[in-house]
């Protein structure tokens, strides 16, 4: 049944109409791309990271029988594993820190102490973006293992203690970790991360001291 | 803009939401594979090393 004069004298004029219902529509289209970004960033990225993973753990089990060669920025510098984050939690650790290292995982602080050496040994990671290695590393309590294969040797530290710092608090670095000037008589581990999840606003930092050195099989 | 995409479709509606389909996949794996990675350098959402 027609309605009669439905339809012939719409609310706006045809020109406004049009406009309206494309700004409607595109922020839409908006709304849903910056959805899929996030997707993006939270899962998008990791496959990047687990195919560089793949690489980094092949290079470090081919290079255990032979002489290891100097580290350079990018090369895999040992495998972590930390028990209490499951059993299956192994990263390569990656030499250096810049955006490009940190995508292939955990990342080696060039010029703070190697795995096992005397001083701090400082791995950071992400926590969010990049498979996001360090995301439940502030579950880490007192005494939890963080496992570190170097070539040579199995070094095993335990966790002493976590902090939330700022950006700048570069002191987390230093040999003596928190007290830069010191000279250290142990090895130490410090991870950072972000802090809060999603912020960059703060640093998450978990410090742990060697305790077990178990070299490996010629 | 939408609307008048739909019906510059070819076909039935059938294979319009086929095309529609489509051009949403192509559209996605654009932003996915290529714009996506150019974006995510200029979040800093996870920064995670400390520096001066």
């Amino acid at each position: 049944m027609a309605i009669p004069g439905a339809r012939s004298r719409p609310a706006y004029p045809g020109r406004v109409r049009i406009v309206l219902r494309t700004t409607g529509e595109l922020s839409i289209t908006a709304g849903l791309v910056l959805a899929l970004f996030c997707a993006y960033l939270l899962w998008g990225t990791g496959a990047y990271t687990a195919s560089q993973q793949l690489l980094l753990q092949r290079a470090l089990a081919a290079e255990n029988a032979a002489r290891p060669p100097a580290v350079e920025l990018g090369d895999a510098v040992a495998l972590l594993r930390i028990p209490r984050l499951g059993h299956d939690f192994r990263y390569a650790v990656v030499e250096g820190v810049r955006a490009e290292h940190l995508k292939k995982g955990p990342g080696h602080y060039p010029g703070t102490a190697m795995p096992g050496q005397v001083g701090n040994f400082v791995v950071s990671g992400h926590r969010t973006t990049y498979a996001a290695p360090f995301n439940r590393v502030d579950e880490l309590e007192r005494g939890d293992e963080l496992v570190v294969e170097a070539r040579e040797a199995r070094y095993t530290y335990r966790v002493t203690s976590q902090d939330i710092v700022e950006p700048g608090e570069v002191d987390v670095l230093a040999p003596v970790p928190g007290m830069p000037g010191l000279r250290p008589i142990r090895a130490y581990i410090t991870l950072t991360t972000c802090h809060p999840e999603y912020s960059a606003a703060q640093r998450l930092i978990v410090y742990g001291v060697l305790k077990d050195t178990e070299p490996r099989k010629a | 803009m939408y609307g008048w995409l739909w019906r510059r479709l070819p076909g039935g509606p059938g294979r319009r939401l086929l095309w529609a389909a489509l051009l949403v996949a192509t559209a996605m794996a654009v932003l996915w594979f290529s714009v996506f990675p150019l974006l995510e350098p200029t979040v800093t959402l996870d920064e995670v090393t400390v520096r001066r």
